[in-house]
């Protein structure tokens, strides 16, 4: 018997006062409310009034994955969409029952791609069994019966069951070998606009993230970690904070002090009073010119690995009508979700550790939880909350588990709630890398690139958060969308040079993109140089077929390409693939006399080959538009005396509401692959807007953000 | 000890004068549907109403909220939804949401004083920040309920 996690929230919510104790015992609290419902296989929970309840392994940050997976498995299951709802699959249970629900990890565009297949079979197994055991329970063959939207159907003794009749029975049948999935042309429930699950507690303002964790006598931290990275604290002195109100206690780790208190602010305050001496580790003196310097001499270095060799570009370089050479770059970018890092830990006296916190990766959670308390898996629970805001930050690194952990190992048997203060979230980030990109392309006497040299110097994330995957010196982030451009160059060679440095880099929305900026704009000047329209001049390097090039047709025909703007109004294209997906761009902007740029128009198209939810996907287009013109305009994390400059909002600026641009979004999915659209939209912004910019301006914009350019017409 | 009237009902909380209102509605009164995004009034996470001007909570010490009347997002539908979550809803605005709440009770300060707002009066008016980019449909759902006759539920 099983029960309904999310029934449950609700139920232990409208006790007011956010997450009540029932939360930590789900099963005895629903057993107690006489709720019994079957679970028929790991992913669909059938109650005997029907309602089904889709089990979610991977997390929800506002993209959608918790709706659209229950999507795919409603789909097979056939049943009536208007009684589905989803919960969270449990990662204790998870590891006990030896990873049943698959990944749980939710990056890389992978919450639907990913899951699709063994989903929707669990979905088409469910319904197998259930007919399976209506059939046996009226004595036919299985054959002979129909379903539809949960109603098994016996034609000729005109006999029918409903799901929750026969799921108690069904869940004791042996599931089938195979199971037939249906044509995506055949949906119903996939594929439709479906809304959103989590949308309707966020709108009431339901404690559902993770900082809204309320327990019994839970108390509050608020942490302080070297501001230099890397550095280890030397001694605190903390007798003013602990003579504050409502302190219970100063925590010291080796690398972080946390006050707890009896509520957040008071944690903060007397967090703020403490006189902390950190010992800076060796970085104390790096700045955001020594990183450069870095990332330059990186290039400098002349025995770099190639992440690609086609042909011999130097010698097709020396022979070339035309050279074109260039050099990019982009800052360090912090996630900076709107909620900050958290993490609530509760250390039971049973030795049983329960942990809530808002994560893209319950297992990892669950492994940083249980090492750092140093108890088995088995004996941790990670409960998963809605994540204020994730785009890669709360994936591979689990520092906030750790820390989290840490303070409640210090106080056992107290629930504590720990929440980082948004200067500790500016500062302490996992950011998107610095990196410094050379271009190099020849052209032979019609304009046709014969090759391209590219030397890329960017810190590896992979050697942070995953150094077993980097492959003979090459994190393939650092490299992708450069060492395999679909365009046909017949001589290629790219080089990479890491170059790591103190600042922890982590994957941030679509890792990697900076590449597709670099070289879409490099790509638009060789247009340029070649005379050519930027549009015609891609689709004659993309070979027919290439779905790189359907994109572009598709988005060029939707913003009407070529054709008259209203005056000072002009375009930049790009097109770029990745995580699964196609996407192309058409930016239209102006221009003011004065430098002021207004983006007017982006015309998105992508081609994910299949489509779960169309409006999910649009509202995934218009964010991913809406955090990369953030991004593009404004946003950088510089370092000074070995620390983060920026502290908050004021410094790192978000796109507001005047400055969003009409968007047009364009799903043109071919079928037969499944793509993502957590971040594919993202990828072709900036070279697009910066194309834009040159074709308004004449000012090719070659480092970011743009807000250090003087955009007035030269 | 503070008396504080919040969505309707007094409240007595002892706590600093000087606490943030913010702090006094999650961590004292469990109201947790208003957010802290950045504890300096440049986000709007936290808006909440006072005396049905949207303020920002994070900054406004909660004696200063002494007298006044409160009004939360827990509070913004009077028991019920208000037409602005409905159609927060019917758009599918959010996307993980955590700014929402902060939106919504500015867009309803707003429809308060401009029932029929123009695309200039919402940018001057939702200076709220939102990370995952939500604008397009801000924009919307409060177009869409000012085009609709007001109803005497919110
Ligand atoms: S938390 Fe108050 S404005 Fe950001
Ligand atoms: S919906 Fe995520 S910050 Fe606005």
């Amino acid at each position: 018997m099983k029960i309904d996690r999310r029934e449950f929230i609700k139920a232990s919510a409208a006790l007011g006062g956010g997450l009540s104790l029932e939360f930590s015992f789900p099963l005895a609290a629903m057993a107690a409310r006489g709720l019994p419902a079957t679970e028929v296989n790991a992913w669909v929970v059938i109650h005997p009034d029907d309602r089904v309840v889709v089990r979610i392994a991977r997390s929800e940050m506002g993209q959608g994955t918790y709706t659209a997976l229950a999507q795919l498995v409603a789909e097979e299951l056939d049943c009536d969409w208007a009684r589905v709802s989803s919960e969270f699959a449990s990662p204790n249970e998870h590891i006990r029952r030896k990873r049943i629900w698959g990944s749980m990890s939710t990056g890389g565009s992978q919450g639907v791609r990913s899951s699709q297949d063994y989903v929707r079979r669990a979905g088409a197994a469910a319904r197998v069994m259930l007919v399976n055991a209506a059939a046996a329970r009226w004595g036919v063959p299985a054959a002979d019966c129909t379903v539809e939207r949960g109603l098994i159907s016996h034609g000729p003794s005109r006999r029918s069951l409903r799901y929750g009749e026969v799921a108690a029975e069904a869940a004791k049948l042996e599931p089938p070998k195979a199971v037939t999935l249906r044509d995506p042309k055949d949906w119903k429930i996939a594929g439709k606009s479906m809304k959103r699950f989590d949308i309707p507690d966020k709108v009431m303002g339901k404690p559902v993230f993770g900082v809204d964790v309320v327990l019994p006598g839970m108390l509050h931290a608020s942490i302080a970690q070297c501001p230099v990275f890397g550095g280890k604290l030397k001694s605190v002195d903390s007798a003013s904070a602990e003579k504050m109100r409502g302190v219970k206690k100063v925590v010291r780790e080796t690398d972080f002090v946390a006050v707890v208190a009896d509520n957040w602010w008071r944690a903060d305050q007397a967090l703020q009073k403490l006189r902390i001496e950190w010992d800076e580790g060796g970085n104390g003196n790096a700045s955001t010119e020594s990183i450069m310097a870095m990332l330059r001499e990186g290039l400098a270095d002349p025995k770099l690995p190639s992440a690609k060799r086609l042909g011999d570009a130097d010698a097709a370089l020396a022979t070339a009508v035309k050279v074109v050479e260039a050099e990019y770059f982009s800052p360090y970018i912090n996630h900076a979700t709107m909620e900050p890092q958290t993490c609530t830990a509760w250390l039971k006296p049973e030795g049983f550790l329960e942990v809530w916190t808002s994560t893209q990766n319950a297992e990892a959670s669950m492994a940083t939880a249980a090492e750092t308390a140093g108890l088995p898996l088995e004996k941790v629970e990670v409960h998963k909350m809605m994540l204020g805001g994730g785009f890669g930050r709360r994936g591979a690194p689990q520092d906030f588990v750790r820390q989290g952990v840490l303070i409640a190992k210090s106080m056992p048997g107290t629930p504590v709630k720990m929440m980082w203060s948004r200067a500790e979230d500016m500062q302490h980030g996992y950011y998107r890398p610095a990196s410094v990109v050379r271009m190099k392309a020849g052209l032979d006497a019609q304009g046709t690139v014969t090759a391209m040299r590219v030397g890329i110097a960017c810190p590896s994330i992979l050697a942070i958060l995953r150094p077993e995957g980097i492959d003979k010196g090459i994190d393939f982030s650092a490299v992708r969308t450069l060492n395999d451009m679909p365009y046909a160059i017949p001589n290629q060679q790219v080089d990479y040079a890491m170059r790591n440095g103190h600042v922890p880099v982590g994957f941030w929305r679509a890792p990697g993109l900076q590449n597709a900026y670099y070289r879409e704009c490099f790509i638009d000047e060789l247009a340029v140089a070649a005379g050519k329209d930027p549009l015609e001049y891609r689709l004659a390097m993309l070979k027919p077929g290439d779905k790189n090039r359907l994109v572009l047709e598709a988005v060029a025909k939707a913003a009407n390409w070529g054709a008259p703007l209203a005056p000072g109004v002009h375009r930049g294209i790009a097109v770029s693939d990745g995580f699964g997906s196609y996407t192309a761009m058409v930016a239209e902007v102006s221009v003011s006399a004065t430098g002021e740029l207004k983006a007017h128009r982006l015309v998105l198209a992508i081609d994910s080959g299949h489509v779960v939810n169309p409006d999910t996907c649009r509202a995934q287009a218009e964010g991913n538009i809406a955090f990369m013109l953030g991004a593009t305009l404004y946003q950088e994390n510089n370092v000074k005396n070995g620390r983060m400059v920026e502290s908050n909002f004021h410094e790192f600026r978000l796109l507001g509401i005047s400055q969003m641009p009409k968007v047009e979004t364009v799903l043109v999915p071919t079928g037969g692959f499944w793509g993502g659209h957590g971040e594919p939209g993202a990828l072709c912004v900036a070279p697009a807007l910066c194309n834009a910019i040159f074709a308004a301006t004449g000012k090719r914009i070659r480092s970011l953000p743009l807000k250090y350019h003087d955009l007035r017409r030269a | 000890m503070l008396k504080l009237n919040v969505n309707g009902k007094i409240h007595q909380v002892d706590v600093e004068p000087d606490m943030p209102l913010l702090w006094v509605l999650r961590d004292h009164m469990g109201l947790l549907g208003t957010k802290y995004g950045c504890g300096v009034a440049v986000c709007g996470a936290c808006t909440v109403h006072l005396d049905g001007a949207p303020v920002r909570s994070c900054v406004m010490p909660a004696s200063a909220a002494v007298g006044k009347k409160v009004v939360t997002i827990e509070g913004l539908g009077k028991g019920g939804v208000h037409r602005l979550q409905e159609a927060w809803i019917e758009h599918e605005v959010p996307q993980c949401g955590y700014c929402q709440t902060g939106m919504i009770m500015s867009a309803a300060a707003l429809l308060a004083t401009k029932p029929k707002p123009t695309d200039a009066d919402i940018d001057e008016a939702m200076s709220n920040l939102c990370r995952c980019g939500t604008y397009t449909r801000v924009r919307e759902a409060i177009h869409a309920v000012a085009a609709k006759p007001a109803t005497k539920k919110a």
